[in-house]
């Protein structure tokens, strides 16, 4: 059951459905194109997670600051990053985010606040955190959020933040992307408790858990959380419940350990549909209206895809380019 | 001029610094009385005892435009943040195509003598020279330490500041205006033309007291003190084996894989110097062990003016071989 609408114009929870389907769309076409070759090393895939960035970054402005994992390409399509880079990066070319030096795992775009996929789990929680800092001290009323997963939660740069953002008193949302999953390991096996929010409390911070494939959840916990941050109250730990609908990393022939009984459950669940299911109830929606978006989302797609195959590969010598800042 | 000890130096740099930029901050798991004095709270933060934390958030507030400086103190504690060194702090420009910089100074105590056993009396730093995307630094002075904090603060990259244990208290000349010291510059501390002593830190000081001896036996040594390990200052070192023809590495640390390694390979490696070399290379290096508590075994375990002296004498007695022939 999704929760009721929150007080948003129907065009901007349209947005938030276009911003999903964008995510699922875009890592369908990265997928493919990393199984035939186009796109090299390793890619983690977000599908069935949408809710989580679009719901949070919805309730952030431009220039807040958010920190990703390995499984990046969400949170940068919902803080706004531009695809035509971001395939270009994953092409490995010269025009990418990272000038071809960085790949899946490190996507940033600094200009829009996003700090960066990381590759390191629980390797980006303390960056954030430094970025709430500096927010604290720019005294402008900005927030920073990480996003991290239940693996996360449970290496040491998870407690050490909490508990200096709780001290400090941090403009931070602490989001955990709870998908039940750390690689092949079940968090069942990992954890002592069934909530990772639960711990808020030994940090004397609100802990929150929401069913991370409804949107509206979602949207309503960081909006509560973003005006504690702007108040000067705090830091707020928001624990998603959610599921990746793909293996770890896109790989042909990898087992997937968990139960299909389990998947398809999640997959009944789908976040993007349920979205969809809500506006056209509430009449902001029609099939006109969602073929055009699913048309603009491709052909945004296709275009990206061109922007990266056209564009060159960088020169063997760009590799000691960028060592050092000037 | 007037004279300041290492540490007196390295805080006025400190100071200087922060009133000039009032982006740069500080965090340490201690405030700094007088640090804290100057700047209140707000600017020098005392934090809870999280290496890890704060070495991070230094690289998100530096991405984000301030320029924190994070006082790890001795450098043993810095070893439960070395994810956020290694796989961030280092990598985080280059990987992320050069879009922002990270200027960030991290501080750290290194080196023996104070018999306070293996986990304080550490020397690691070549094993930060092995990873890309840092810069760092060693000095062996007051002056040295000032400017080269200076030119650190000033740095859009980050950078490590190694310093001295064993020279905290000394004291030495430290001009009143503002000056800086480049980054990948060596200082020669005294001229010769027999052999060339490459040291660091205090072994910079155990050098020249070897040399005065030395200079007593008619025997002239260079004492080079490269002061930036990363840039390595390379061409001052290979001119001076040039001119000398003969090479002893002196350092606080082990050989392994170490500082005098690197600097051995750069002498070697280079053709024009390596034919020019008139004995094998020597290193007088701390013992690959642990460094242990008793002052027995300390002073065992590191090397000293004395240790220089026999490797300087060993370096002057060899031939190659084929010149012995």
């Amino acid at each position: 059951m999704q929760s009721l609408s929150p007080n948003l114009p129907p065009e901007e929870q349209r947005e938030m459905l276009r911003r999903m389907l964008t995510i699922r769309r875009f890592e369908e076409r990265a997928s493919a194109d990393y199984l035939a070759g186009k796109i090299y090393g390793v890619v983690h895939c977000y599908i069935g997670e949408e809710a989580v960035a679009v719901g949070v970054c919805t309730a952030l402005d431009h220039g807040d600051r958010i920190i990703s994992t390995h499984r990046g390409h969400g949170h940068c399509i919902a803080k706004g990053a531009d695809l035509n880079r971001m395939m270009a990066e994953l092409y490995g070319r010269q025009t990418g985010y990272c000038k071809g030096k960085g790949g899946s795992m490190h996507i940033a775009d600094f200009g829009i606040g996003m700090l960066g996929a990381n590759g390191i789990v629980a390797g980006g929680i303390a960056i954030v955190t430094g970025a709430g800092l500096a927010a604290q001290m720019e005294g402008k009323g900005g927030v920073a959020v990480s996003f991290f997963g239940d693996g996360a939660s449970n290496a040491g740069p998870f407690h050490e933040c909490l508990n200096i953002a709780a001290t400090w008193k941090l403009p931070m949302l602490y989001v955990c992307e709870n998908n039940m999953y750390a690689a092949q390991t079940a968090a069942a096996a990992t954890h002592a408790l069934s909530d990772v929010a639960a711990r808020a409390a030994g940090y004397g911070i609100p802990g929150v858990v929401v069913d991370g494939n409804d949107i509206f959840a979602v949207y309503q916990a960081a909006n509560r959380a973003v005006d504690r941050a702007r108040s000067g109250a705090g830091p707020t730990l928001i624990e998603c419940k959610t599921y990746r609908w793909r293996a770890h990393t896109e790989r042909r022939g990898q087992p997937d350990p968990r139960d299909p009984v389990e998947r398809e459950a999640w997959m009944r669940r789908d976040p993007i549909a349920q979205l969809e299911r809500q506006l056209r109830d509430q009449g902001d929606l029609d099939d006109a209206g969602m073929e055009s978006m699913e048309r603009d989302i491709i052909a945004a797609l296709e275009a990206a895809v061109a922007f990266a195959e056209a564009s060159p590969f960088p020169t063997p010598e760009q590799a000691t380019e960028d060592a050092f800042a000037a | 001029m007037r004279e300041l000890t290492y540490n007196e130096a390295a805080l006025e740099a400190i100071a200087e610094e922060m009133r000039r930029d009032p982006k740069i901050f500080y965090m340490s798991t201690d405030a700094l009385p007088p640090l804290l004095k100057e700047f209140g709270g707000e600017r020098v933060r005392a934090t809870p005892i999280t290496e890890a934390a704060l070495t991070g958030m230094a690289i998100g507030a530096a991405g984000c435009g301030f320029r924190p400086i994070v006082d790890w103190r001795q450098v043993t504690f810095c070893f439960v943040a070395m994810d956020q060194i290694v796989n961030q702090a280092a990598k985080i420009h280059y990987m992320f195509g050069g879009q922002v910089s990270f200027p960030i100074l991290y501080r750290a105590a290194v080196g023996g003598g104070g018999l306070v056993a293996a986990q304080h009396s550490q020397s690691p730093y070549s094993m930060f020279m092995n990873v890309a995307g840092l810069k760092m630094f060693l000095p062996s002075t007051p002056y040295d330490i000032k400017g080269l904090l200076k030119t650190a603060i000033r740095d859009n990259n980050p950078v490590i500041s190694f310093e001295s244990s064993r020279l905290m208290a000394r004291k030495g000349p430290v001009p009143e205006e503002d000056y800086t010291i480049p980054f990948g510059k060596a200082d020669i501390k005294r001229e010769g033309n027999d052999v060339t002593v490459v040291a660091l830190a205090w072994l910079v000081h155990e050098a020249l007291a070897a040399a005065e001896e030395l200079a007593r036996e008619g025997i002239s040594v260079e004492v080079v003190d490269p002061r930036t390990l990363v840039p390595l200052d390379a061409e001052t070192i290979r001119s001076s084996v040039q001119k000398t023809g003969r090479l002893v590495i002196a350092d606080e640390a082990g050989p392994t894989a170490g500082f005098s390694a690197e600097v051995a390979a750069v002498i070697a490696e280079d053709a024009a110097t390596f034919a020019r070399l008139k004995a094998p290379v020597k290193r007088v290096c701390a013992l690959q062990v642990p460094i242990p508590y008793s002052p027995v075994l300390e002073n065992h375990v590191f090397p000293d003016r004395k240790r220089i002296i026999d490797g300087i004498r060993e370096v002057l007695r060899a031939r190659r071989s084929a010149e012995a022939a």
